[in-house]
């Protein structure tokens, strides 16, 4: 009878676990609704959105620079590595474009913008929370989810791909500079290669449309991890961890289902 | 933070972001904005096309002249025939043009070289090479070789 019970019980936690994962992501879902779908007036959000686009990208800058430059050196020496010994090291160029537009532009600038903007996200909105800055705002008759809420994730959206982008191109230029300046890559067929295997609707358009969706699911994920958070400092703490870990799983799945989409041609 | 500075800021990062899709067009996808107007289509029929790709070079002793548009197969041949955009500026093709499918290197990449010829009549817009030389199939190649060794054993 108390094993009975006992199964009963965790079959009902299983449950309760599915539906309260199903409660979430309506939420999520009422909560970006309710932030983007009102026209906001330009005086007073252009400035907050600028407010937002400098802490959530301008201050990214530094480490996508850093690390595009030292993931293209990386990709620069190991494929040469390999190429050399096939005699075709003038493909290093095409491979190494090839590679960060496609799936490592958009998904690496994914996976640190999460833990670098994404996190920060969720610790300021759910510290609002706790503090009762929110529900105060409420109080004066101030939308907190078209204040906070809206800036932020179109910020975000807005941000992001301009970082993957410049992560792109920081990245080639770190491959070139392995390549052809250290290991003595002729420059002609680094860039010549490039250009004849790179299509710019192929293969750029669609990083930047990789980069856009994974922007909007990290960002979204950020605001309401930030939103929903327990107010209480462990509350926070989950919430910013989770913050990170559904991002990333969310944005390496995405990519998989992205990239079977889009280059269908292999 | 004044404003002034968070404006700076901002700017400056749309426009670097900018510039990195600037890059990418331009420098890394060798986007150009000529017109392709300037260019003319000619046609070849090949016996086997494999490993050529759109886009692949179309060369006169080396120099590119222009690129592989499309490759579809002849319904009623069973050939493969190419279409290749050719610039305007090359006007010396012959009609009794040949064109090859050459490979650079031993693994490189396959392009089309056209070998002019010396007719007095020229290639119209449009028109077709016949006098093509297909791609080399490196393994058909290792197999006449083998297959000529073990007849000639016998003899020995």
């Amino acid at each position: 009878m108390a094993e009975q019970r006992d199964l009963l019980s965790r079959v009902a936690g299983l449950g309760a676990g599915a539906l309260e994962v199903i409660e979430a992501t309506g939420r999520a879902g009422i909560m970006l609704f309710h932030s983007i779908a009102t026209v906001p007036n330009p005086r007073t959000a252009l400035p907050l959105l600028a407010k937002q686009i400098y802490a959530i990208g301008v201050l990214s800058l530094v480490i996508i620079v850093v690390a595009g430059l030292f993931i293209g050196m990386v990709l620069g020496l190991q494929l040469y590595r390999v190429l050399v010994d096939f005699g075709s090291e003038a493909a290093l160029g095409q491979i190494v474009a090839l590679t960060l537009n496609r799936e490592l532009g958009p998904v690496v600038t994914a996976l640190l913008f999460a833990g670098r903007a994404g996190s920060a996200v969720t610790a300021e909105i759910g510290l609002m929370k706790s503090t009762e800055q929110l529900s105060s705002m409420e109080m004066i008759g101030v939308d907190p989810l078209r204040r906070i809420v809206a800036p932020r994730f179109w910020a975000g959206v807005i941000s992001m791909p301009l970082l993957a982008m410049i992560f792109t191109a920081v990245a080639i230029c770190g491959g070139w500079l392995v390549g052809v300046e250290w290991l003595g890559v002729y420059d002609g067929s680094y860039w010549s290669a490039m250009q004849n295997s790179v299509e710019f609707g192929e293969d750029v358009g669609n990083g930047i449309i990789k980069s856009v969706v994974f922007a909007s699911v990290c960002i979204w994920i950020a605001v309401f991890q930030g939103y929903d958070a327990e107010p209480t400092s462990e509350g926070i703490s989950r919430a910013t961890t989770r913050t990170v870990v559904y991002s990333s799983l969310a944005v390496l799945g995405l990519d998989f289902l992205l990239t079977a989409v889009m280059f269908k041609g292999f | 933070m004044k404003t002034r500075t968070l404006e700076l800021a901002v700017g400056g990062f749309l426009i670097a972001g900018l510039l990195a899709f600037a890059f990418l067009a331009i420098k890394v996808s060798g986007l150009t904005f000529s017109a392709p107007a300037d260019s003319y289509l000619i046609y070849g029929k090949f016996e086997n096309v494999s490993g050529l790709t759109v886009r692949a070079k179309v060369t006169i002793g080396g120099v590119l002249v222009g690129r592989v548009t499309a490759i579809e197969l002849d319904p009623e041949s069973y050939s493969a025939r190419v279409e290749m955009a050719i610039d305007g500026n090359v006007k010396g093709l012959t009609t009794d043009t040949s064109a090859a499918i050459l490979t650079s290197g031993l693994l490189g990449e396959k392009y089309i070289g056209l070998t002019p010829g010396a007719d007095e009549e020229m290639l119209a817009a449009g028109a077709t090479i016949r006098d093509t030389q297909s791609s080399l199939v490196l393994e058909n190649l290792i197999g006449k070789f083998l297959s000529n060794q073990l007849n000639k054993e016998p003899t020995e």
